[in-house]
């Protein structure tokens, strides 16, 4: 397989890593090479915060740079406008519709934008929906990831079960259940 | 069997298979995750030491006495390891001694972005650098085997993307290395000047050995395809290299010092034109040209920050990248204070008292950002003290009373003790606020001395601040929650009011240590909110502006509380956002 590679951005504390993380074994359960990069450290506190996989028959660089993503999940809208650049025009973006309000729009130096998903779709092709009410309607509202999670495997096809089993194998043992419920809700969106 | 490992974790790994049996650390981003993940190997003894010279000495010793020994640090960590580092160059080892260092170009978490090969130039240190997972497991068990095979401690160098990044990892089982008599050896192991002039014989000598022997390594590899264009690299820039310019034929250094001169000269022969590809200083690149060597760099790159596969095809092919313009005048994303953090009320009252803040290194460091704005300076770990108590030496009276330093718990015990230890002992006036959140915070949440529990978590001593501030000879100790705002803003006066020094103990556990004691969101009666944004100075992400007044995020808030001590209008409250 060609290069395939994802994006997922977001703020930090969202629990975007767990994302890469079931990215991350999907591409080992289904036999290609991998890497995963991911923001520790200062990022991690409310910041804007990028991880990069990339997976195929050989991969080189962990890092998706400009022009090079077939798809993004973005956990906040601001941040998917905010790596726009780093996508192929043929790619597919997956955006919750949460809005998290950066710093210099709370203490007023800046303004959130306005019509982040029109000025999204006009570029590239949009998916977006409330994941946290998805996951909420699934039975936790952290769940989200998996939400996310299963509307991406949707779009890129491959093997259900292999998604399936990656999510069972990420995510912490006592939310298997719901997780997988988040994952089926995501995937029928 | 194969597993998806972090650099960091490949790089446990790799020390738990060559059979190290000691490794100590203090945690810095990027390279923190390595000795949380030796932790999880009960067959290693691992501790997190209050600073990386600590660590380091703690290492040697091990080494010494025969064990294989791993010391883990981030770049800045070195600096304060240097002193010993050093030394150990003369000394060599007994067991095995690989020393971490994880560096951080383009600082994704640092406050500079220095570049650690220049200690392996200097100390006369064999460095080696990986350039994926795989790679950090297999250099590591390398490093070990060349630190006995030629008597040296070893440095290993990773960079965050290195660290951070994740690849497929072939796992092999432990090595059963057995502890190394240790025997008396003055000549070796006694650095005074008679015996360290011999040393250093031994040091040069081994050395020139090494640099000679480097030009065999395997891990010094040439990959041969076209003869135009010639690449030496090393690291995560071979990745980038491989990606942007794969007809390039490329020499990949394993090893980064020293370097293997032969090989490169006979490298640079068979190509027609030669690029040194290396992020932050131009290291290979300077020891080229000094030996003679035709080739291009930094005259093409720059020494800031990260490089990527784009740069060097614009670079070096003139070809751009990218299909989709990046959208311009987005509002930044700077990291902040947690919802729940206790920094916040501390910094609320510093603000609010318009002091001289010297900061240091945490979470805290976050309190000189916007609408907290309320610090002055931040140089490195422990700073705080020494250039609070500098600034009152330099300005006297105008200066006492109206500055004071915050510092962490962690990073109190790492190296603001002895800053501390100078006021007193130099009569100082300075004022200390060491913010315990029980924790060392920014790095993932670390055990510390202070905190009565150990690497792996079970119960240890703790330090108690009052008692040590008591014996250092502290005139004011005061402990105070910084949540209870009259009581902190009170304390502080009085403290800045004492003459001589004082310490306030600003202590309440960090908000995402223990995410059981969250409360149900808060919200604001409309209705009562007068839009003052008194709220909005605390800078909290989980207070967001609605038309004039203010709204809470329930999804961000932890109802802590603080922004109703703030609320002039009681607005602030239980329930639903109305």
């Amino acid at each position: 397989m060609n290069t395939l590679s994802i994006l997922i951005v977001g703020v930090g504390g969202q629990g975007t890593l767990l994302s890469s993380r079931i990215l991350g074994k999907y591409a080992q359960l289904s036999g290609y090479d991998v890497k995963v990069s991911e923001v520790h450290g200062m990022a991690q506190r409310g910041g804007s915060v990028i991880t990069y996989v990339r997976m195929g028959d050989k991969i080189a660089s962990p890092i998706i740079e400009e022009g090079e993503a077939e798809y993004m999940l973005a956990f906040e809208k601001l941040e998917a406008l905010r790596y726009i650049q780093l996508m192929k025009k043929s790619g597919k973006i997956i955006v919750n519709g949460q809005k998290i309000d950066p710093m210099p729009v709370i203490t007023g130096t800046a303004d959130y934008p306005n019509g982040i998903i029109d000025r999204l779709k006009n570029k590239i092709e949009t998916f977006v929906f409330d994941a946290m009410s998805e996951a909420k309607e699934a039975g936790n509202i952290k769940a989200v990831n998996t939400v996310m999670i299963g509307k991406l495997a949707n779009i890129m096809a491959g093997s259900k079960d292999i998604w399936l089993e990656a999510v069972r194998a990420c995510v912490p043992p006592k939310t298997v259940d719901v997780n997988i419920l988040a994952f089926e809700r995501g995937y029928k969106l | 069997m194969q597993e998806l490992y972090l650099g960091n974790e490949a790089v446990a790994r790799g020390a738990w298979e060559a059979g190290c049996r000691v490794v100590a650390a203090y945690p810095g981003t990027p390279s923190t995750e390595i000795t949380e993940n030796i932790a999880k190997y009960d067959d290693i003894y691992s501790e997190w030491s209050p600073n990386e010279k600590v660590a380091l000495e703690v290492g040697i010793g091990a080494s010494f006495a025969g064990a294989r020994t791993m010391v883990c640090m981030k770049h800045v960590g070195l600096n304060v390891a240097a002193d010993p580092l050093f030394t150990a160059s003369y000394t060599g080892v007994n067991g095995g001694l690989v020393i971490i260092v994880a560096d951080d170009p383009g600082m994704h978490s640092s406050q500079n972005e220095q570049d650690s090969r220049y200690y392996a130039k200097s100390a006369h240190i064999p460095m080696l650098e990986p350039s994926s997972s795989q790679e950090a497991k297999d250099f590591v068990k390398l490093a070990f085997d060349l630190s006995e095979r030629y008597d040296t401690p070893v440095l290993v160098r990773l960079t965050t993307r290195v660290s951070h990044s994740r690849g497929i990892v072939e796992l092999e089982e432990r090595q059963q290395v057995d502890l190394k008599d240790y025997v008396k050896d003055v000549k070796k192991y006694v650095m005074m000047p008679g015996m360290a002039r011999l040393r250093h014989k031994v040091l040069e000598q081994r050395e020139s050995t090494l640099a000679a022997d480097c030009n065999s390594l395997e891990i010094n590899q040439e990959i041969m395809n076209g003869t135009k264009i010639g690449v030496i690299t090393s690291g995560l820039v071979y990745q980038y290299t491989l990606q942007a310019l794969p007809d390039a034929s490329v020499l990949k250094l394993g090893m980064v010092y020293p370097l293997p001169i032969e090989k490169i000269k006979s490298f640079a022969a068979k190509v027609e034109k030669l690029y040194v590809l290396e992020e932050l200083e131009p290291l290979i690149e300077k020891e080229l040209k000094s030996n003679g060597i035709d080739c291009e760099g930094k005259s093409l790159f720059t020494v800031q920050g990260e490089y990527s596969a784009n740069m060097i095809k614009k670079a070096i092919l003139g070809e751009d990248a990218g299909e989709i313009a990046a959208e311009s005048d987005l509002p930044v994303r700077p990291p902040i204070m947690c919802p729940g953090c206790p920094h916040r009320g501390a910094y609320y009252i510093m603000k609010k008292l318009k002091l001289v803040v010297n900061g240091d290194i945490g979470c805290y460091t976050l309190g000189a950002l916007a609408p907290l704005s309320a610090m002055d300076t931040c140089v490195c770990m422990g700073a705080s003290i020494g250039m609070n108590h500098g600034m009152e030496k330099a300005r006297g009276t105008e200066s006492s009373g109206k500055s004071v330093a915050i510092i962490g718990d962690s990073t109190f015990m790492h190296s603001g003790v002895t800053g501390l230890i100078n006021v007193v002992y130099n009569s100082g006036n300075s004022t200390v606020i060491i913010v315990d959140n029980r924790t060392t915070g920014m790095t993932g949440h670390q055990n510390n001395p202070t905190n009565g529990k150990n690497i792996k978590g079970a119960s240890a001593p703790e330090i108690d601040f009052e008692k040590l501030c008591e014996a250092i000879g502290v005139g004011f100790i005061k402990t105070i929650d910084p949540f209870d705002l009259k009581g902190f803003e009170t304390g502080l006066k009085e403290a800045l009011n004492f003459q001589g020094a004082s310490v306030i103990i600003s202590k309440r556990e960090c908000a995402l240590l223990d995410k059981k004691k969250w409360m149900p969101a808060l919200s604001i009666d409309k209705d009562v909110c007068i839009g003052c944004g008194s709220c909005l100075k605390l800078g909290c992400p989980a207070l967001v502006k609605d038309g004039k007044k203010v709204k809470i995020d329930g999804t961000l808030c932890v109802g802590c509380g603080l922004c109703v001590s703030v609320c002039p209008t009681g607005a602030i409250g239980n329930g639903e956002n109305t």
